[in-house]
């Protein structure tokens, strides 16, 4: 049943949203939770924009409504996925995420701090490096790649328990050299086009790029499922690929450019809902 | 064969006699952010240049700017202004030295100098998301500015 909607939805991507603003409409999730995809800006943004937006509402119309409905969107079978991983026993020491955490709701509120500094490692942390310290240091089970299958499935699971809640990384103290280090790099034109996440994503946002339209490239919704590549993608995936774009030599997903960019991205979304996994084009 | 290989270059050269040489992305000389000399010395082919303002992997300018002129291509960007009228608003210099390094004529642009072969930072071997080799050119070849810059001169309202 749920495939067979894939492939459904999968035609609806040819329908290209051409309406250059932001779309008016209100998320609600599965005709219950009202989520947050427009908000003021958080203090640190105030010079630069007055409002945050979700890349939901630069999407077209049926791309938005497959994102309202679980059964609708195909990102949740990769949640599904991962909620039996959750609960499967895996390395050395015959353990599963289940065994230290009980079900998957218990992990509801982590999504929205993270990136976040860890006291006892001395170093900010992205999910997928809390994930793997749990799976090598708690199972003795062997780490996943960064942006592969099992690792954005979880991080999707992880996500899906948070929608709803704002996104709330903290930028200051302990994390504030990573976050100023993600910023630095937010602003600088890589590449033989010489261009910066700001150029497009801050200046130019709500404006077509030939046939995309520009959003604030805000991480909330991460992972995504993307209607052209048909499985989740990891915002480092996306980050890498923007990059890539300007004729620049990227930076590889887990690397400690990526995770600073991390952090200071999800902070330009702090007040907007988590929504992954959510959908695009 | 090798002799009649010689002759045609002979003869290409004899053809060009007289013709600047190639002026390269470093010693192009800006003026207000005008470049009054021709790139090559031969005069651009506006046709040539509405195919590179128009597609995808050569100037790919539509990404960014809308030209009437160019509707059969689909997919026009609205980053930079409207092209259409560039051949009345700019003189053949200043749209050659827009094209070739627009950070001059206008501080801080969002557009790619298409002209230039230094100074940029990781820059990466096309859109591979590998580090330059020794390949890495300028965007678009002299003779591809002066047909660009041929094509805009033609943009009249
Ligand atoms: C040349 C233009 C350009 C540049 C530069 C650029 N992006 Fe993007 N980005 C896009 C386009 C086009 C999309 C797809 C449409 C959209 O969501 O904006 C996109 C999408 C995204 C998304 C997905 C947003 C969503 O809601 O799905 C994120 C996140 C993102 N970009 C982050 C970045 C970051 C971080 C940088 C710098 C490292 C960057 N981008 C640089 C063009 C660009
Ligand atoms: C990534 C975006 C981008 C691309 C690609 C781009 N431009 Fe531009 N262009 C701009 C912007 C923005 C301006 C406005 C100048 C400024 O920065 O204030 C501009 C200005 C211009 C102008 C002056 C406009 C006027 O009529 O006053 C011309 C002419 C021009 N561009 C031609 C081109 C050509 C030809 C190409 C391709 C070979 C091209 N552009 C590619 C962004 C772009």
């Amino acid at each position: 049943m749920k495939i067979w909607t894939g492939a459904v939805l999968a035609s609806a991507l040819a329908a290209v949203p051409l309406s250059a603003e932001p779309v008016e409409d209100t998320l609600i999730l599965n005709e219950d939770i009202t989520l947050v995809t427009r908000t003021a800006a958080p203090d640190h943004l105030s010079d630069v924009m007055d409002e945050v937006i979700s890349g939901w509402h630069f999407r077209g119309t049926e791309t938005r409504a497959m994102q309202a409905d679980d059964f609708d969107n195909p990102g949740m079978i990769f949640v599904e996925q991962a909620e039996e991983v959750w609960n499967t026993v895996d390395g050395s020491e015959g353990k599963s995420c289940a065994s230290c955490h009980e079900g998957p709701e218990s992990m509801a509120g982590v999504r929205p701090v993270y990136p976040k500094y860890n006291e006892a490692a001395g170093e900010v942390r992205t999910l997928e490096m809390q994930i793997n310290d749990c799976r090598e240091n708690r199972m003795g089970a062997e780490t996943w790649k960064y942006t592969g299958g099992d690792m954005v499935n979880m991080t999707a699971l992880l996500a899906s328990v948070s929608r709803g809640m704002p996104v709330n990384v903290a930028i200051d103290g302990p994390a504030q050299s990573t976050w100023e280090a993600g910023k630095e790099l937010y602003y600088t034109r890589t590449g033989q086009l010489e261009l910066a996440c700001s150029n497009c994503h801050e200046d130019n946002y709500g404006n077509m790029i030939r046939a995309d339209h520009l959003s604030q490239g805000q991480i909330n919704g991460f992972p995504v499922y993307r209607l052209k590549n048909t499985k989740l993608n990891a915002a480092h995936a996306r980050f890498k690929g923007c990059i890539r774009d300007t004729r620049a030599e990227t930076y590889s997903p887990g690397s400690p450019e990526f995770i600073a960019l991390e952090l200071y991205v999800a902070s330009r979304g702090n007040g907007l809902s988590v929504e992954g996994p959510s959908i695009r084009n | 064969m090798e002799r009649i290989f010689l002759a045609i270059l002979a003869l290409t050269a004899s053809t060009f006699s007289g013709a600047a040489e190639e002026i390269a992305p470093t010693a192009v000389v800006y003026v207000d952010g005008g470049v009054e000399t021709s790139l090559t010395g031969t005069a651009g082919d506006p046709a040539m240049g509405r195919e590179i303002v128009g597609n995808k992997s050569l100037g790919n300018c539509v990404a960014c700017h809308e030209v009437t002129d160019l509707a059969d291509v689909p997919f026009h960007g609205e980053i930079g202004p409207m092209l259409d009228g560039a051949g009345d608003r700019w003189t053949e210099a200043e749209l050659r030295g827009i094209v070739a390094n627009a950070k001059i004529m206008f501080e801080d642009s969002m557009m790619p100098s298409f002209y230039k072969t230094e100074g940029f930072i990781r820059p990466g071997n096309a859109y591979t998301g590998e580090a330059a080799d020794d390949t890495f050119g300028p965007l678009l070849t002299a003779q591809q500015i002066e047909d660009v810059v041929a094509y805009l001169a033609t943009l009249k309202e």
